[in-house]
């Protein structure tokens, strides 16, 4: 097993309800939960695999592949979506070379959308590799996007 | 200089943080270093659109909109004892005046800040900051000086119903639950607030935590649990660290844990990081995803209280249910009935969005009218120039209701009389550029997706009527669907075991209502009154046009035509109308029209 995982593992006793917040745990290393720990983590808590697979896919939290390298999650809630949260999605979409939600091939951007920010004042809002971004425009995504990316080449 | 006991607040809720604002911390704290002014962060104020926010108590002189930039003057103004500085007040958006102290500013002025009365004034990562305030005053004076029956006949003398939505009585479950025999028995937390668009519990999480621990105690206490958990969305990540914070600290001073106060309660808490599923609000839900499952709801009877997590007694309340209980227990249950309506006891939070002028965090007595927390504390529409055309209330569950029913009074009956409901606490208001089948449809688009799946008219109902909303919003609506979708509305809530599919029709339910024209416009005449559906609308330029090119050089698809100086026209053919040109058309020229409806059509 790898180390990382039986790390993870050394701070849970393996019971039912530690599924959870092991799968969070396994996710925040990995950025996605890969097929052999699944496997291992339901050997540590002894129930099927198949259940952990059930509740893993049952939750929008966890997901299957790796993201990528920057990580960008549009607000699609209601205050959002009144302010023009469709427009903003496609905007960012467009300048990240994705069609819709997902990673890009060269693992350099992951799109998702998600429920509610919690900063609806500040609707449109997106997070940008967890940071908030709010009160956006087009223009404002096109430069965001374009300095981050400036960010990253420069170190 | 005269003896100085100033103390600059800066906001560090999300929204102020987005907007920098640590950063100014920083520079407050070291542009005031040596002087006597502290320097204090704090939750979240309230006035989000107009952060990041800096109070300097105890005027209360108010700065909105503060940048990196006017660190400096704000720091030569307290040094030196000078007036302060008039370019960074709020202005009145009626009268342009600058006002200078919160107090003077209407948004403030009208509320009445009970739950949120430490938010934006406590530092929420300093227990000794809540406990200046009085923190644990409550918790104290019920472990010592009163029985647990007293403490749950207080709460259900207060009339305090639950915060959560549904607007059970809160002494009733407490009740329920402290009669339910057994040795363990769980308090529980929601602060899922899976409402999108809805911000209120991540709001006192952030702004005052202990509030909610203390709460929480309370209830453990009265109902005989020595163990709580608070559900926290996993979207919250600065709520999770300063609850984590507090419950160390509270751990610490001996607030929570064995032999709380050196007596011989002991309660702890701990906190449930949720995955990301709006079905988990729901309390059944919410209780199989701690046990680690697939949050699925269960029927009831049995009820938690008899039998919930873990199959123990559970008492499960929402964040600002538990954050009014130390209210009254130190100001007496009288005094908090004296609050509010009949039947609707005590204040009302609401996070107040979408297209209003002073989005932000609210708090009102229950019985205030729409009207006045739209306008007199919201300040009106965000545009000025715009109709108001609805507002929402209840989230996904909830409705939308017209300009007509502004005069109703905030309460849990008369909104759901209404057609809509409390809620949490979403409140998003809507004006004529909104379009409301496009507003159902995206509500249904929300609970189709989330529905658990468990039952059948929940889980394909909402696909069937998401379908046809579909259709309409693209414009392949037939006569008979609104029909369809009345019918569907009557089989899901009927059929559906949580109240997810009990509830998920009402936004259609009060749009058909309330906006039934629009609908029929849509199908009728393919017209969206609104001008939002895309596949309903047409972009053109008018002769005005002086032909700036502004609108061409923008365009992605090269769909405008024309000769710099020279009309512009768009080759519908190839517009995937995306808007830009309306929205670069400089103001004076204003060439760009969108049409819509067969009837404007043949016209051109
Ligand atoms: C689909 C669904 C989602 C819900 N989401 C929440 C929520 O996010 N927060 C909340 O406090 N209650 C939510 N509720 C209501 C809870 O089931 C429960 O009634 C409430 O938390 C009880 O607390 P209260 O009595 O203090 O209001 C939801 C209910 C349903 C059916
Ligand atoms: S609706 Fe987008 S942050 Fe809440």
């Amino acid at each position: 097993m790898e180390e990382a995982l039986s790390e993870i593992f050394l701070q849970f006793e393996g019971k039912r309800e530690e599924i959870i917040p092991i799968l969070q745990r396994v996710q925040e290393n990995y950025t996605y939960l890969p097929e052999d720990s699944m496997r291992q983590i339901a050997r540590f808590t002894k129930v099927p695999e198949s259940d952990i697979y059930g509740v893993a896919t049952f939750y929008a939290q966890f997901r299957f592949t790796p993201t990528g390298r920057n990580h960008i999650c549009v607000c699609r809630g209601t205050a959002c979506h009144v302010r023009g949260a469709p427009a903003i999605l496609e905007e960012v979409a467009a300048n990240v070379g994705l069609e819709d939600e997902g990673t890009t091939e060269d693992l350099e951007y992951t799109l998702e959308t998600v429920a509610c920010i919690g900063c609806c004042a500040l609707a449109p809002a997106i997070t940008y590799n967890e940071e908030v971004h709010g009160n956006l425009t087009k223009n404002k995504v096109r430069k965001l996007i374009k300095a981050e990316a400036g960010k990253n080449g420069s170190e | 200089m005269e003896a100085n006991d100033k103390t600059v607040l800066i906001c560090r809720g999300t929204g102020c943080e987005s907007a920098k604002s640590p950063a100014i911390q920083t520079e407050l704290m070291s542009g005031l270093q040596g002087s006597d002014v502290e320097v204090k962060f704090t939750g979240c104020h309230g006035m989000c659109q107009q952060g990041p926010i800096v109070i300097v108590e105890p005027q209360g002189t108010f700065y909105a909109n503060v940048k990196l930039k006017d660190v400096e003057p704000i720091v030569g103004s307290l040094k030196n004892g000078g007036g302060p500085v008039e370019k960074l007040f709020y202005k009145d958006p009626a009268t342009k005046e600058g006002l200078s102290t919160y107090h003077d500013i209407p948004f403030y002025s009208r509320q009445k800040r009970l739950v949120l009365q430490n938010c934006g004034r406590i530092d929420p990562e300093d227990i000794d900051d809540y406990l200046a305030e009085g923190g644990y005053e409550g918790l104290k004076k019920a472990i010592f000086d009163m029985t647990p029956d007293a403490v749950v006949q207080a709460v259900l003398d207060s009339g305090l119903r639950g915060r959560g939505g549904g607007g059970f009585p809160t002494g009733r479950k407490w009740k329920f639950t402290q009669d339910a025999p057994s040795d363990t028995k769980y308090v529980l937390c929601n602060a899922d607030e899976g409402d999108p668009g809805a911000f209120m519990d991540r709001s006192v999480l952030e702004g005052d935590p202990h509030a909610v621990l203390e709460g929480m105690a309370i209830a453990g206490f009265a109902i005989g649990a020595q163990k709580g958990y608070i559900y926290c969305r996993a979207e919250y990540p600065l709520a999770i660290k300063r609850l984590q914070i507090a419950i160390e600290q509270a751990r610490e001073r001996g607030y929570l844990g064995k032999g709380i106060m050196d007596g011989d309660f002991d309660f702890d808490i701990d906190i449930f990081h949720g995955a990301g599923a709006f079905v988990c609000g729901e309390e059944t839900a919410l209780i199989t995803s701690i046990e680690g499952n697939r949050g699925m709801p269960r029927s009831r009877p049995p009820y938690p209280a008899v039998k919930g997590l873990y199959d123990k007694p559970t008492l499960l309340n929402n964040v600002k249910t538990y954050a009014n209980v130390r209210l009254i227990i130190n100001n007496g249950a009288d005094w908090f009935a004296s609050i509010g309506t009949e039947k609707s006891k005590g204040t009302a939070v609401f996070a107040l969005t979408g297209k209003i002028a002073n989005s932000g965090l609210v708090e009102v007595p229950m019985g205030i009218t729409l009207r006045e927390i739209i306008f007199d504390i919201g300040g009106g529409m965000l545009d000025p120039n715009k109709n108001f055309k609805a507002v929402q209330t209840g989230g996904p569950s909830g409705g939308c209701l017209p300009e007509s029913f502004l005069d109703t009074p905030v309460d849990y009956d008369s909104l759901i009389e209404a057609g809509s409901m409390m809620g949490s606490g979403g409140m998003v208001v809507m004006d004529e550029d909104t379009c409301m089948v496009d507003v159902a449809r995206y509500f249904l688009d929300f609970t189709e997706k989330e529905s658990c799946g468990k039952c059948v008219p929940c889980r394909l109902g909402t696909k069937q009527m998401l379908d046809i909303l579909e259709d309409i919003v693209e414009g392949r609506g037939k006569p008979g669907d609104i029909e369809l979708l009345e019918d569907l509305a009557v089989g899901i809530k009927a059929g559906s075991l949580c109240g997810l599919g009990q509830t998920a029709p009402n936004p259609v339910l009060t749009t058909l209502r309330y906006f039934r024209d629009e609908y029929e416009a849509h199908i009728n005449h393919h017209a969206c009154p609104a001008k939002q559906c895309k596949e309903l609308i047409t972009y053109h330029i008018l002769d005005t046009c002086v032909g700036c090119g502004l609108c061409r050089r923008n365009c992605s698809t090269n769909a405008i035509i024309g000769e710099q100086k020279e009309l512009h026209y768009i080759d519908q053919s190839l517009c995937h109308k995306c808007g830009v040109c309306f929205e670069v058309c400089p103001p004076k020229v204003f060439s760009v029209e969108i049409r819509t409806g067969e009837v404007k059509l043949v016209e051109s």
